[in-house]
């Protein structure tokens, strides 16, 4: 199959805007998605409210279009009751991090095997550009118009400590490896978080004087380096890029298939 | 190692493209081009050596290189 | 496998009823005084080959559910009145991609946290309203655990029969309360399955386009058929629409499919009608002591009546219009500060004689309170 098998075509031109990164991240999904040769029926993909959360209207598969920050709660449930689905959360920072964050934290904790993906572009970009909890200091948002005060988090830090088993990150510039990030973390069985740093020329970019759409994404090259990279000691500031969790640990729905086992036996 | 592949065509959907210039800026034999439309196309095919940077970066999903072998 | 005869706690009845209606999903979160109906399916669940999830939260239980639900399976959650207010969120989904799944409310004191261990009827009115937006929803309600049982089942039966949440709006009066449950034979109670489209893969199937009966049926996921299920309004494949006469035709439908059938879905049980001078409605834990009110007070020759309330939403109105039509005086029994007396009132031609004797003191409603009001009525004095 082609990538474009996999697309609900009626609905292009997709609604994002001219540059988004979330269209290059729904590119690079599908890609990784035809590599492994996965079929149709086998996936399901919710998403939450905002900007990200309209991918899942695009992709020809299984789709839970849910409520602001509920998708990964929403998968659960899809998840534990049919396990033999490949569930894939992609959310955008905002959703999956602030509204969503206690969700997210528990999906990690619980090691349940679906795949979250966080198309962060550091601003609610549905909403008119308000700034995230990805924003950071020193930000320009229409909600803060003095510049940001609020610290930000650290995706990857985050899902670490609350004990997802698969943890990586790239860039829409780095479109090849974000797909073979997105495809090790379907096949990883577990909770996986690959974050994606997506522009959002329209919000983040404008209101931050970031240029055009094609330099964000040369920006991301410039401060993004791969995990291990000796230039990060000289640059503590650069962000790395890679996988910086992947390990065994069991599984909550195969888990929860024991705990059949033994109630049956009784 | 693989033959390198060989372009044959750029497939381009102008109803997809919405012209952000993503491909133009970061194809590496300067190949493509935004019409008067803004909708991007390929100048200089000749030249292009088919590493489908554009294909896999288009945020619209509106670019897909063909190659000789058959490829997509 | 005969009949089961056990002693129980409402909460008990509850799971009872709902493993017999088929309930192979529940996802929910500690709260009082709920939580027997979590406990007790964590165990009883599996043991079934069903599966138990304790969520972060009821808002993440309320989404477990919809998402169970959609891969075919009889869910439910429990919860009480703090838990029940950030489900309403996602109980709004599930009416707007009508997700078949029952919201089981244990009432306690309101609002807040309120009085945790304390019983109340306060959540009629969030049972109706709670979630934004218009809709119609269903809720019931029992007295006693033969008829928590049974009207667990019912909330199974009409979630998959109309694809939509149903809140059981029980107390915790009753919840907690112990006494005889029988449990029927499986197959003595009907049950409704999941009704599935018989549209093969590769045919249109449109997962919102109602049959000529109502009925939407439904295609798990995973199955051949995909779709989009979304809380945006939507066409009949489930694709986002703002079209005004799709906005339209949906809201219609899913108040209609619902409101339209309001008789149909009255469930209720007629004490001493036939020629009542008083017609008391009462519904839950209120309703225990209404009916031996009038049990007292008909050997004394007193002409009492109870009309006792299975589902109050849809209110049945035309059942209460009609049951009191001949009532000098209708009285409201309820813990809380009138919220079903206002439907009664709106529903009889004599609202000016429509009483209510409640209790909003986290005591259960006794006899002697009710007799003080009906003292009055009848004109003999305190």
């Amino acid at each position: 199959m082609s990538t474009h098998d996999y697309l609900r075509q009626r609905f292009f031109p997709h609604m994002w805007c001219p540059g988004c990164g979330h269209g290059t991240v729904l590119n690079s999904l599908l890609r990784a998605v035809e590599q492994l040769g996965m079929s149709k029926n086998e996936i399901v993909m919710a998403s939450g409210i905002g900007c990200s959360s309209r991918i899942s209207g695009y992709v020809d598969f299984h789709t839970l279009h849910t409520l602001h920050g509920r998708a990964l709660a929403f998968a659960t449930g899809v998840k534990l009751s049919k396990p033999e689905l490949n569930v894939i959360v992609p959310m955008g920072d905002g959703d999956a991090l602030a509204i969503g964050g206690n969700h997210f934290i528990h999906a990690c904790r619980r090691n349940i095997d679906i795949t979250a993906i966080v198309m962060n572009n550091r601003i609610y970009g549905m909403t008119g550009g308000q700034f995230s909890p990805m924003s950071g200091v020193g930000i320009n948002a229409t909600t803060a118009p003095f510049s940001n005060i609020d610290r930000e988090f650290d995706v990857v830090k985050m899902a670490t400590a609350a004990g997802a088993t698969f943890v990586a990150r790239s860039t829409t510039f780095h479109a090849q490896q974000a797909t073979d990030l997105i495809k090790q973390a379907i096949l990883h069985e577990g909770f996986s978080v690959v974050e994606i740093l997506s522009q959002c020329p329209t919000h983040f970019g404008r209101k931050n004087k970031l240029g055009a759409a094609a330099d964000m994404m040369q920006h991301y090259k410039d401060i993004t380096v791969p995990i291990g990279s000796s230039k990060k000691k000289d640059n503590p500031d650069l962000i790395e890029r890679g996988i910086f969790v992947q390990e065994e640990a069991p599984e909550y729905c195969r888990e929860y298939d024991k705990i059949i086992e033994q109630a049956m036996k009784g | 190692m693989a033959k390198k592949k060989k372009l044959k065509q750029h497939h381009i959907d102008r109803d997809w493209c919405k012209g952000c210039g993503i491909c133009v800026h970061f194809c590496p034999k300067n190949v493509l081009e935004l019409d008067e439309m803004d909708k991007v196309f390929a100048a200089r095919p000749e030249d292009c050596i088919a590493c489908k940077l554009c294909e896999i970066r288009c945020p619209d999903l509106a670019i897909e290189i063909e190659t000789e072998e058959g490829g997509s | 496998m005969s009949t089961q005869v056990k002693f129980v706690q409402g909460n008990e009845a509850c799971v009872e009823g709902a493993l017999y209606a088929g309930l192979d999903f529940f996802a929910g979160y500690p709260i009082t005084p709920s939580t027997e109906i979590a406990e007790l399916l964590s165990r009883r669940l599996p043991m079934a080959g069903g599966k138990f999830i304790q969520m972060e939260d009821e808002i993440a239980s309320m989404a477990a559910i919809i998402g169970a639900s959609l891969t075919g399976h009889k869910v439910m959650t429990a919860t009480s009145g703090p838990g029940f207010s950030l489900m309403q969120e996602a109980l709004g989904y599930a009416v707007m991609a009508e997700i078949p799944c029952v919201i089981t409310n244990v009432q306690r004191g309101g609002p807040s946290t309120g009085i945790p261990t304390h019983g109340s009827q306060g959540d009629v009115m969030q049972a109706r309203w709670g979630t934004h937006g218009d809709h119609a929803i269903i809720a019931l309600t029992a007295s006693n655990h033969q008829d928590v049982f049974a009207m667990t089942i019912e909330a199974f039966n009409m979630a998959e029969t109309y694809r939509t949440p149903v809140i059981l709006l029980f107390d915790e009066i009753v919840g907690h309360m112990r006494e005889k449950l029988e449990v029927p034979e499986p197959g003595e109670i009907p049950l409704v399955e999941r009704l599935r489209t018989s549209v093969k893969g590769g045919v249109n199937y449109h997962p919102y386009l109602p049959r000529e009966d109502g009925r939407l049926p439904m295609s798990d996921f995973g199955d051949v058929h995909r779709y989009n299920v979304t809380g945006l309004y939507h066409d009949m494949w489930g694709f986002p629409s703002s079209d005004p006469d799709v906005v339209h035709g949906l809201i219609r439908h899913l108040v209609d499919k619902i409101e339209n059938r309001t008789n149909l879905l009255a469930r209720y049980k007629e004490h001493h009608l036939e020629d009542a001078e008083i017609v008391m409605v009462s519904y839950g834990s209120a309703a225990r002591s209404a009916l031996h009110v009038v049990k007292n007070r008909r050997l004394r020759g007193e002409r009492l009546g109870l009309l006792e309330l299975q589902t109050l939403w849809p209110f049945p109105k035309d059942i209460v219009r009609e049951k009191c039509a001949n009532a000098e005086a209708v009285v409201v029994v309820e813990l809380n500060m009138g919220q079903v007396m206002q439907e009664v009132k709106k529903a009889v031609d004599f609202p000016e004689r429509v009483f209510l004797a409640n209790r909003i003191d986290g005591v259960f409603i006794t006899p002697m309170d009710i007799r003080k009001l009906l003292r009055l009525i009848q004109g003999k004095g305190v």
